[in-house]
């Protein structure tokens, strides 16, 4: 029997800084399974973040505006530089690739119709398209990714435009393994393979080898689509500065750079914490490498991974981004890890806000699952609204301080309104420590 | 290739009727589209307006290694290509016949859903990749990948077929009249393979399987639809054992 009330700190034991209870822990099951731990929620560890910065209110030298009476908009036109048909959405704020397959087809639906009450765009991940999510979605950008899942022409062509992922910021460089008890029927139908198969998928394309190929593969797809959508390209956050020049030489109208705190449905725990960079370190390079080019604001980026409320977005626009894309809080908004549903996720052997276990199709607030069962515990409509109001909240927030710096437009908000609190994120984002005008690395 | 600009082509698409017609095509009138005077947005566009259910026939001239050339067809046209294509050509074709009298580049028929694809002569790295459905003919050899991630479509070559070939493969069928390279469909799903020549070795989870009759029925049938005589009883059948298609940390060096 257990003693719950020994208090090992009051016995005087000191637990290990290398090998705390969570890596013991850690080890005791990899040597137990043979498998290393596999989750979605992307990085969990503290790192250099959005909350390292801080903005510069207008006061004497700086005139802001009046609240709710002077305009600050928001659109945001994304690939007008190829495309036909550019997308226009009424907010930056987007809603980045989740399969279904990983989601449920009412979480899809959710998110269409969340996404499309506040005029965003919603994005199809691996597996392919689906109704629910064509359906519900007025701007619905359709992802071309390495396994091909699901690939299909007439999606393409359905699709109002079309993302080639080349990584994910929760592993740049990595494939996955979507494990079989979430691979129904219908999701293997979708995917040309057995139903209840742990699913492989690649780390890279299968028909090109690097940039060069690229630029082809991109001059495929237009004359595919005969020229009228926008052409994302997504890399997970690791070289950007570089990624972004070849993305940009390649053709790409639109480059979406995704940080490691971007959340997945599942991969390896080593994986998510352990490789690219924070969020907050590949915008400015992203930035760089557009305004070297002449491209910024011609060529559009999207930011995503860790984006949680409006003062994030302000953040990432301030620092140059078009847009941003969010993942993890989508899901939240809709009802995951919602505090009413902690019974049962404790009868999972986790608890409401600490649930991660996406892989395993057991998602009691019905969005990370293929349980027919479970996945009625989700209303599409009303979990639509709280998305919806969720954006409509953000966009706000982000106005909020855009006004207060002075801005009538959420694109005039610029890195001097930036400053940074910690020396990381002022080296990061090259933005001064607060109250300094130090940036280090610079005389 | 100029794959940054999107501007209006300068030259009208060079679209004149001929009398004599494609390989294959009934008797019907061919028109021809020559790259030397047009460009592949105006052969593609051209393609595109045909309406729903068109038969009509193509003849395509002066390829010279163009990329993207007769891709997203949708419907049951007949393009034939005089010479070499570059990457991507017949890129995911719904229904439509595409002869290339030549080779082609990296990715022929990539994606591929339904309808047919004959190159005459080699075919690069990822011939018919992820393609789900149609036939993709290759006379003469496929390198690298051929039928990567393929998932439905069948391939034969008639020649010999490189490494890798049949990597993740899905479902259909790839016939090699040749000889495999190496690591040949490592990773295999349900696709099943056919070599009537020799493997260099067997990729992770690959296995030789037993030739029963209804095996040798559907490879007759896939080598008459090539326009084959080979003999089925002269190849070999190989498949997945399997054994990759849960996690087991015994295979781990498999994955």
């Amino acid at each position: 029997m257990t003693d719950n009330s020994f208090d090992p700190a009051a016995a005087g034991l000191r637990e290990s800084a290398t090998f705390d209870r969570r890596t013991i822990a850690a080890i005791q099951h990899a040597a137990r399974t043979g498998i290393y731990d596999i989750r979605g929620g992307g990085a969990k560890r503290p790192l250099p973040h959005f909350d390292d910065l801080l903005f510069l209110g207008a006061s004497m030298s700086r005139y802001p505006l009046e609240g709710y009476r002077e305009r600050c908009d928001t659109d945001v036109v994304l690939g007008d530089l190829h495309a036909k048909y550019p997308l226009r959405l009424a907010t930056p704020v987007t809603i980045a690739g989740m399969s279904f397959g990983a989601l449920s087809g009412r979480a899809k639906e959710a998110i269409g119709r969340g996404a499309s009450a506040v005029g965003t765009s919603t994005t199809t991940g691996d597996g392919g398209m689906t109704d629910e999510e064509r359906g519900h979605s007025k701007h619905l950008v359709y992802q071309y990714l390495p396994s091909r899942y699901g690939m299909n022409p007439d999606h393409l062509r359905a699709a109002d435009a079309i993302e080639i992922v080349l990584g994910q910021g929760a592993k740049p460089g990595g494939g996955g393994m979507l494990l079989g008890q979430k691979i129904t029927e219908r999701v293997a139908g979708m995917r040309t393979l057995p139903a209840g198969v742990d699913q492989r998928s690649a780390c890279r394309h299968p028909d090109w080898t690097g940039p060069d190929d690229l630029a082809i593969k991109i001059g495929e797809l237009r004359e595919i689509t005969d020229w009228e959508k926008p052409i994302y390209v997504k890399i997970g956050a690791s070289r950007p500065y570089y990624d972004v020049k070849l993305a940009v030489k390649a053709g790409a109208d639109v480059v979406v750079v995704d940080g490691m705190q971007g959340g997945t449905a599942a991969t390896q725990d080593v994986f998510i914490e352990h490789v690219g960079i924070p969020t907050l370190a590949a915008i400015g390079d992203a930035v760089r490498a557009l305004q070297e080019m002449g491209m910024h604001r011609k060529v559009q980026l999207i930011v995503s991974g860790g984006v949680r409320n409006g003062a994030d977005v302000a953040k990432c626009l301030a620092l140059g981004a078009d847009a941003v894309a969010i993942g993890t809080a989508a899901l939240i908004a809709l009802g995951d890890n919602d505090p009413a549903l902690d019974a049962k996720y404790r009868e999972l052997g986790s608890a409401a806000g600490y649930y991660d276990d996406w892989q395993a199709g057991k998602d009691p607030a019905g969005i990370t699952t293929q349980d027919p069962e479970l996945q009625l515990n989700l209303d599409p409509e009303v979990a639509g609204r709280r998305l919806a109001n969720y954006l409509r909240v953000m966009t706000m927030e982000a106005q909020i301080i855009a006004r207060a710096c002075g801005k009538a437009h959420l694109h005039h908000l610029e890195p001097e309104d930036l400053v940074a609190l910690t020396i990381e994120a002022a080296a990061m984002t090259r933005r001064p420590l607060a109250g300094t005008s130090w940036i280090p690395g610079q005389v | 290739m100029g794959t940054l600009t999107s501007e209006t082509p300068s030259v009208a698409a060079d679209v004149a009727a001929a009398t004599v017609p494609a390989q294959a095509v009934p008797a019907a009138e061919v028109s021809t589209v020559d790259l030397a005077r047009s460009s592949t947005r105006e052969l593609n566009s051209t393609l595109h307006a045909e309406p729903e259910g068109s038969t009509r026939a193509f003849r395509v001239t002066h390829p010279v290694g163009t990329h993207s050339l007769a891709v997203g067809l949708r419907g049951p046209l007949h393009v034939t290509i005089e010479g070499h294509v570059g990457y991507y050509c017949a890129g995911m074709n719904q229904q439509a016949t595409v002869v290339v009298e030549g080779n082609a580049g990296v990715g022929v028929a990539e994606n591929m859903m339904s309808g047919r694809v004959h190159v005459t002569g080699d075919a690069s790295q990822s011939a018919g990749a992820t393609a789900h459905g149609g036939l993709l003919v290759i006379d003469g050899n496929a390198a690298a990948r051929c039928g990567i991630s393929m998932k439905g479509v069948d391939i034969v070559v008639g020649g010999n077929a490189g490494h890798m070939s049949a990597f993740m493969a899905q479902a259909g069928r790839l016939v090699i009249c040749g000889d495999a390279g190496e690591a040949l469909g490592d990773s295999i799903y349900e696709a099943r393979i056919y070599v009537k020549g020799t493997v260099a070795s067997l990729g992770a989870d690959c296995i030789a399987k037993p030739m029963r009759e209804q095996h040798l029925a559907e490879l007759a049938e896939l080598l008459s639809a090539a326009g084959r005589d080979d003999d089925p009883a002269e190849f070999t059948r190989y498949g997945s054992a399997r054994t990759l298609y849960h996690f087991h940390v015994d295979n781990a060096s498999s994955y």
